[in-house]
């Protein structure tokens, strides 16, 4: 075929449906020529996933495809250049910088653009709409000036906006809806109320039935009137009212359009002119519009199929959606409004965890209609499916919301007993067959190899769990038993390594190696081994000094150019004077550099290996001890100063951050553990960061989990609310020893809790509730590291002997390793560059 | 442990067995040649390698820890800066990087410990 026998298909709009439409025409055919014009000035990126932009995402991390794909397949890609005009007897388009081509299929995939209601004002700086990625950065940088935030609309994408307002800082962020409820497309009166109450304990103001009559302000807003006169100073204001089809286009070329606007197209996506179509939110497909991804997904393949003559319609779409919003679940499928005389509905509320959830079911009790799920929507994926392959429900539909927590047994039998054809991936129109084959066939083990074999769940990722849920399933059903080894030597996971070392009394690596493993160890299953071994027994860990990584062995962080580190606990950051003055005649008679650390604490770098145990000795006179800065333990519990001092302090955090780190000092764990207590909310230790934080309220203290900073930074999860300190410890004592003994090697509380099935209510039910009936036996395991504290550096400083594993050539034990070496910065010395 | 050992070797005698730990390794000072002495007692194999690691030049392979690897046990030691590890038995790079230790043979008569030095 020549190049001129290619028919060509012209798509306008690079949006998400856009893309697709491309993608999935290419990998069917290569028999057109495709070109695509987009009005953004950047290729598809995922809209749905917007909002991660102001969490760190780049434009590039959020684009569909990098731009070497449209090379690679030939499309000829047109950014930044809008369609104006259609000229349908001619089949020609007209792009605004003056590109005229002929077309042989016209694709519209114009998608939509905020609606901007005309209240008087919306043109003042500081009026903002949520759409693009230019939007953003508009908004980011307007923000910073911004005290007080507001958002127009309290539907999906307003909480969405308001989510992003709280997260760019602002002390108040109000959002405003007309109707009598939040996201009122969605859920039932009930579930707003609970959503509200949840949304306005976390900070959010807001306000229903509330008509915006004008903007005030010159020309930057200053506040909002409304209708009942009153008003509201806001600093911002972000638009979301509502989509608008982008129909200009197709208006202009005499195609038919909704009165309320939107492309109409037939079952084909076919618009008025039969070699026109329109996909995605442009389009009206019996008198609605779509405006989600996946129904604009579907109507993408359906065009594409037909491009290739194949035969495929769009009769509608489901509209179920689940999300996060501002933390809380919102789960909304099937048809969630019917009631009687049509239906029954089972209602299950709790105010106080703030959980709402409503199914309906059909009045012969056999099927499920749909419903609502707030605060605790696990229940979705399986849920929604019942809905959609009409499956007949058990004698005691109410299980279906009350009795699913943490039972992996109900899940599994709930995967289970889907049809194979059942969609699973709704974006990929991936069926659970599909899954099933691909785990079979084609030995796809996990979540990511899926991903790359087909697609599923990577569109909006809301299938994920299920997905995971049928690849374990599948495995388990053929045999397969899954999971993670330490290594080589020991075929067991490292929590069933712990329980095995515990129940056999093992005290030393060598008889573990023997006992439960083969081979002679490594560099993996000896610290692995060394951690278990002093979270079980808390023995001197120097005892076995050739099993610690690096660090541990001795009890100080190898630095570059081999010299070690020296760091001192120096609990909640609190010090007194005398002892500023010892840490400095110690660094000045070793030579050391010395440091503040970000830990609140002072670092002492530089020391000769052979040195450490007589700068040790020197601090431990003084008063000190170890800080466990080498090892995978409690390292510190950062404070800030508290009601001794501070003018809005609530409680004494110092004291209690002092308390928290005397009792974990040197507990070993699968990973480095720090905390952090703050005396009130403005939160100046950033307790949220870390593994644990106590943040002080009016009424006592709210306790967060499973924060994390490092390379993937992650705010701490809220455990209780207002508990007192004996509650607190006592939830603590539970969260780490649980987390100790089941956690993976080198996994912080942060993965750990991420890859916990159920999450954080599942953590709060095992140590709030004693949902597993472990927790007498958390407490006195951790009762018993408390009582075995030891002072590492102290054992060996008074032991001559584990004082001569310090010596760095074991035949001239005085003898410093003379390629240490340093220079000089700042009058203090630094290791010589490597 | 047999070693066949080159001719021209000189055995100096660096340390005694109880001078290295158990599974463990020490550095003994041989002229100015810093050696890491290897105790693999849970194979009763004696192992010496230079003591710079060659990755960025830092005196610290006797501080690594030992073990095994495959189907065969190769003896090894891991770096600690950045866990490169190395073969006891031929000083290769076992990490996929081309770098070569140089191993020295030793011998254990009594309680005292000889490297062979070319
Ligand atoms: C000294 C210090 C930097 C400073 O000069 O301020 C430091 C130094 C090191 N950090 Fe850090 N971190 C220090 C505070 C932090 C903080 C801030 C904090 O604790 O508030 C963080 C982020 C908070 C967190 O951990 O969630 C931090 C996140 C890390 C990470 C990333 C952990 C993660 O979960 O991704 C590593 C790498 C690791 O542990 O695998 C790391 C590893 C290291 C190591 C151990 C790297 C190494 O193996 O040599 C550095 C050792 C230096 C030494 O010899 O002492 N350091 N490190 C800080 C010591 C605090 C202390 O008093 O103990
Ligand atoms: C913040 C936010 C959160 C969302 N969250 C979700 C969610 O959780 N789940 C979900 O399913 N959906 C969500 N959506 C909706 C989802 O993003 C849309 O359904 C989807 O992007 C629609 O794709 P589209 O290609 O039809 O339109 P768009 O992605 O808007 O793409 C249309 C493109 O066409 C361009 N264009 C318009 N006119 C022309 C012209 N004349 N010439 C050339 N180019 C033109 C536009 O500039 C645009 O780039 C969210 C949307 C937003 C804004
Ligand atoms: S941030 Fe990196 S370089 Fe800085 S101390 Fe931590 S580990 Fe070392
Ligand atoms: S210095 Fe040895 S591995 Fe890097």
């Amino acid at each position: 075929m020549s190049p001129q026998d290619f028919q060509t298909v012209v798509v306008v709009g690079n949006g998400m449906v856009g893309y697709k439409f491309c993608e999935k025409l290419l990998a069917k055919t290569k028999a057109f020529r495709v070109v695509v014009f987009g009005e953004e000035p950047r290729h598809a990126y995922d809209r749905v996933h917007l909002s991660e932009y102001f969490n760190g995402k780049s434009a590039d991390d959020l684009s569909m495809s990098h731009l070497g794909w449209y090379r690679e397949h030939n499309i000829d890609l047109h950014l930044g250049d809008p369609i104006m005009e259609i000229n349908r007897t001619e089949k020609t388009i007209h792009s605004q910088k003056g590109v005229s081509l002929a077309y042989d299929y016209l694709v519209l995939a114009t998608g939509s653009s905020a609606f901007v209601p005309d209240i008087p004002g919306v043109e003042k700086d500081g009026v903002f709409v949520y759409r693009t990625i230019e939007d953003l950065d508009l908004i980011q940088h307007y923000a910073k000036a911004a005290r007080v935030g507001a958002v127009l609309g309290g539907g999906l994408l307003g909480l969405e906006a308001a989510k992003a307002l709280i997260d760019l800082g602002m002390e108040e962020t109000h959002v405003i809806e007309f109707a009598p409820r939040l996201m009122p497309r969605q859920i039932d009166s009930a579930g707003s109320a609970m959503l509200q109450s949840k949304l306005e304990s976390l900070g959010l103001h807001v306000h229903l039935n509330k008509s915006t009559s004008s903007i005030a302000g010159g020309d930057t807003i200053k506040g909002l009137a409304f209708a009942d006169d009153t008003s509201l100073e806001v600093d911002i204001l972000v638009i979301s009212a509502g989509i608008r089809p982008r129909d200009e286009l197709a208006k202009l070329a005499g195609l038919e359009t909704g009165t309320r606007g939107g492309i109409v197209v037939n079952e084909q996506m076919q618009t008025s002119d039969a070699s026109i179509f329109a996909i995605g939110e442009c389009a009206l497909y019996d008198g609605m519009i779509y405006g989600l991804v996946a129904p604009g997904y579907e109507m993408a393949e359906v065009v594409a199929a037909q491009l290739c003559a194949g035969q495929r319609a769009f009769t509608g779409y489901d509209m179920s959606t689940k999300l996060k919003l501002i933390g809380v679940d919102v789960a909304s499928f099937g048809d969630p409004f019917v009631t009687e005389p049509d239906s029954r509905s089972i209602v299950f509320e709790d105010s106080h965890k703030g959980i709402y959830k409503r199914i309906n079911i059909s009045n012969d009790g056999k099927y499920l209609l749909g419903g609502v799920l707030i605060g605790d929507a696990d229940a979705y994926n399986l849920l929604l499916q019942t809905v959609n392959n009409n499956i007949v429900l058990p004698p005691n539909p109410e299980d279906l919301i009350l009795g699913a927590r943490g039972g992996e047994a109900s899940a599994g039998a709930g995967v289970a007993s889907l049809p194979d054809e059942a969609l699973i991936c709704s974006c990929e129109a991936v069926s659970k067959g599909d899954i099933c084959s691909a785990v079979t066939d084609l030995s796809v083990m996990n979540v990511e190899g899926m991903k790359k074999c087909n697609k599923a769940g990577t569109g909006c990722g809301g299938c994920v769990p299920l997905v995971k849920d049928l690849i374990n399933e599948t495995l388990k059903a053929n045999g397969t038993y899954i999971k993670n080894v330490v290594c080589e030597h020991f075929d067991y996971a490292r929590q069933e390594l712990f329980d095995l070392v515990k129940m056999h009394n093992i005290r030393t690596y060598d008889d573990t190696l023997d006992q439960l493993g083969k081979g002679d160890g490594c560099e993996t299953c000896k610290p692995v081994v060394a951690s278990i071994l002093a979270s079980l027994w808390n023995d001197v860990i120097v005892k076995q000094h050739t099993i610690q990584d690096s660090n541990d062995r001795y009890l100080a962080n190898i630095q570059k150019g081999g010299s070690y580190s020296v760091v001192p606990r120096i609990p909640g950051g609190e010090i007194t004077p005398d002892k500023l003055i010892v840490i400095g005649q110690v660094a000045k008679k070793y030579g050391l550099y010395t440091k503040i650390t970000g830990g609140q604490r002072i670092d002492l770098f530089g020391a000769h290996l052979n040195d450490l145990p007589d700068i040790w000795e020197e601090l431990i006179d003084a008063g000190f001890e170890s800080g466990h800065a080498y090892g995978k333990a409690l390292r510190t519990v950062k404070s800030c100063v508290g009601s001794t001092w501070c003018r809005f302090g609530l409680h004494d955090s110092v004291s209690f951050a002092i308390e928290v780190e005397e009792r974990y000092r040197g507990i070993r764990a699968p990973h480095k553990i720090k905390g952090g207590v703050s005396g009130c909310v403005r939160e100046c230790a950033e307790a949220q960061s870390k593994d644990f934080g106590i943040i002080a309220t009016e009424k006592g203290w709210n306790l967060f989990v499973g924060g994390n900073g490092g390379s993937k930074p992650q705010h701490a999860q809220l455990l209780a609310t207002d508990i007192d300190k004996e509650t607190c410890v006592k939830y603590l004592d539970r969260y780490l020893m649980f987390y100790i003994k089941t956690a993976d090697s080198l996994t912080r509380t942060a993965t750990w809790l991420n890859k916990m099935e159920g999450g954080i209510s599942y953590l709060k039910n095992v140590i709030i509730n004693d949902s597993l009936g472990i927790n007498a036996q958390l407490e006195a395991e951790m009762a018993a590291l408390v009582n075995s504290y030891h002072c590492e550096w102290k054992e060996v400083v008074d032991n001559p002997e584990l004082r001569k594993q310090f010596s760095h050539f074991v035949n001239a034990p005085k003898e410093k390793d003379p390629n240490v070496q340093f220079d000089t910065m700042r009058e203090q010395v630094k290791a010589k560059e490597w | 442990m047999d070693t066949i050992v080159a001719a021209a070797v000189e055995w100096v005698f660096v340390c005694t067995t109880s001078d290295i730990p158990q599974n463990g390794g020490g550095c003994v000072k041989v002229g100015d040649e810093q050696i890491a002495v290897f105790n693999f007692s849970r194979r009763g194999e004696w192992y010496a390698t230079q003591n710079l690691c060659p990755h960025k030049q830092q005196m610290v392979l006797s501080r690594g820890m030992i073990g095994s690897t495959g189907d065969t046990c190769e003896p090894k030691v891991a770096c600690p800066f950045h866990k490169k590890t190395f073969s006891l038995l031929s000083g290769e790079c076992l990490t996929g990087d081309d770098y070569e230790l140089k191993t020295y043979p030793v011998k254990v008569e009594g309680d005292q410990v000889y490297i062979g030095i070319e």
